[in-house]
């Protein structure tokens, strides 16, 4: 059963929606305890990386997510959140991987947010199990993750190379939204549930 | 790459869809989820519902419509029509909604915009623009191109975009309903002064016409209702089309 960190940063409604028709199980985390109930941990996240930040700070279950080792999927915001620093805010994260979140810069002549569908590029991983070569997601986001080989489970080209999904021992990142990508997105919600380390 | 974005655009009135619409294998032809559902198998890459309800109850039933399309729905869509202020925005965004368009209460109170970004983000503000050419300029129109307003429509856009809007729907109300084509010159031009996304709409009536648009003026996406609901255009056809004219589209 999924346990959604429920810090306020954002929507859910479109998540659980997507976990319902997938007849996927899913409850919310509030307290420590709570992220004992769940075989895994989605933490979603819309809007400002260090306003989602403070949000996840106050409810004060920071060091208990860092210690998991239960299957995590940060969403969006939720990925940059496992990041170590964010440009917007110039906001300290988790620090799970060690990569940094960048503002995608006016110099690259393209078009600010990031929105729409876009291709991606998948390396051999479980959460992409099933998705072909040229599979498109749903993306809106002006911050992105710097493209590192080392985390880098999937990439995808705006103006520059970045990383659309991202791996680090149990915790999985992933930039588009796949509540909102589809089949496709569909899928990598269900190649999460099936996670198990 | 960045797929360039198919959207069809749905009436909706007291909840339900309306304008004729003739998939065939549709049962209820004005179940707006229903129809939702059959226009993103088709390949639809986002959808908008244009809410035309005058009654007083139109706040309830399009929440209740919302949710509904929002748990069946697996791609993005707009809500538009109505919305004055930030908990009308809200609401929707509660009830599922992934954008919200405004027009003619941005024109009224520009300010809606900037504080709709700073509530929700920039990415849910969709600022809606009926266009229409008057005596050599590009003039913003209210209610449906009746009224005309004092703002030139090249004018309205950048202010709007400065204030924080994160996508522009505009609509040439010269070219809607001619399906002769949309009007590509003025949506290049706009789209030369921006750095937001545009949408293009009014005047769809070929696939030769989406082509065209997307050639001439790079927009990002483009809009259309008619063609899409009567079938004469199916959009697996169309984005096969557009992706031997080298137009990147998600298939």
């Amino acid at each position: 059963m999924i346990g959604i960190v429920n810090y306020g940063a954002g929507n859910i409604f479109s998540l659980t929606a997507a976990l319902e028709r997938l007849g996927l199980e899913y409850g919310m985390v509030n307290t420590e305890g709570d992220l004992e109930k769940y075989s895994h941990i989605i933490i979603p996240g819309v809007g400002h990386a260090g306003a989602a930040m403070k949000k996840l700070n106050q409810t004060g279950l920071v060091q208990a997510i860092k210690a998991l080792t239960k299957p995590v999927l940060g969403i969006c915001v939720g990925m940059q959140l496992i990041t170590e620093h964010s440009e917007e805010g110039d906001a300290a994260l988790l620090d799970i991987v060690p990569v940094k979140t960048k503002k995608f810069g006016k110099s690259l002549n393209i078009k600010i947010p990031h929105m729409g569908w876009n291709q991606v590029t998948p390396e051999n991983n479980l959460l992409f199990e099933g998705i072909g070569d040229n599979a498109q997601f749903y993306f809106v986001h002006s911050y992105f993750i710097e493209y590192n080989p080392i985390f880098d489970i999937a990439s995808a080209d705006y103006g520059l190379k970045f990383s659309a999904a991202v791996q680090k021992d149990n915790f999985y990142g992933v930039q588009f939204h796949p509540e909102k990508s589809g089949k496709a997105g569909e899928q990598i919600l269900k190649n999460f549930s099936n996670l198990s380390l | 790459m960045l797929s360039k974005r198919i959207i069809p655009c749905l009436d909706v009135k007291d909840g339900r869809t309306v304008k004729g619409v003739n998939f065939v294998d549709l049962r209820d032809a004005g179940d707006p989820v229903e129809l939702a559902a059959q226009y993103a198998q088709q390949g639809a890459d986002e959808l908008v519902f244009l809410d035309i309800t005058a009654t007083h109850e139109r706040r309830k039933t399009m929440i209740e419509m919302v949710k509904a399309v929002a748990r069946q729905l697996n791609i993005p869509f707009t809500i538009g029509g109505g919305i004055t202020e930030i908990a009308d925005a809200e609401a929707l965004l509660n009830a599922g909604a992934d954008k919200i368009s405004i027009n003619s209460a941005a024109v009224r109170n520009p300010k809606l915009i900037e504080e709709l970004a700073k509530a929700f983000g920039v990415q849910f503000v969709v600022l809606a623009v009926d266009t229409k050419h008057v005596d050599g300029k590009n003039m913003v129109h209210l209610n449906g191109g009746r009224l005309i307003t004092e703002l030139e429509t090249e004018n309205w856009i950048k202010q709007a975009e400065d204030l924080g809007a994160g996508e522009i729907l505009l609509t040439s109300m010269d070219h809607d309903g001619t399906k002769a084509g949309f009007d590509c010159g003025l949506l290049h031009k706009v789209n030369q002064m921006i750095n937001i996304p545009i949408i293009a709409s009014g005047g769809a009536g070929s696939m030769e016409h989406f082509t065209e648009v997307f050639q001439k003026a790079n927009v990002d996406a483009a809009l259309a209702a008619s063609v899409f609901h009567y079938g004469e255009i199916l959009i697996p056809d169309l984005k096969q089309e557009l992706k031997r004219n080298h137009i990147p589209v998600r298939i």
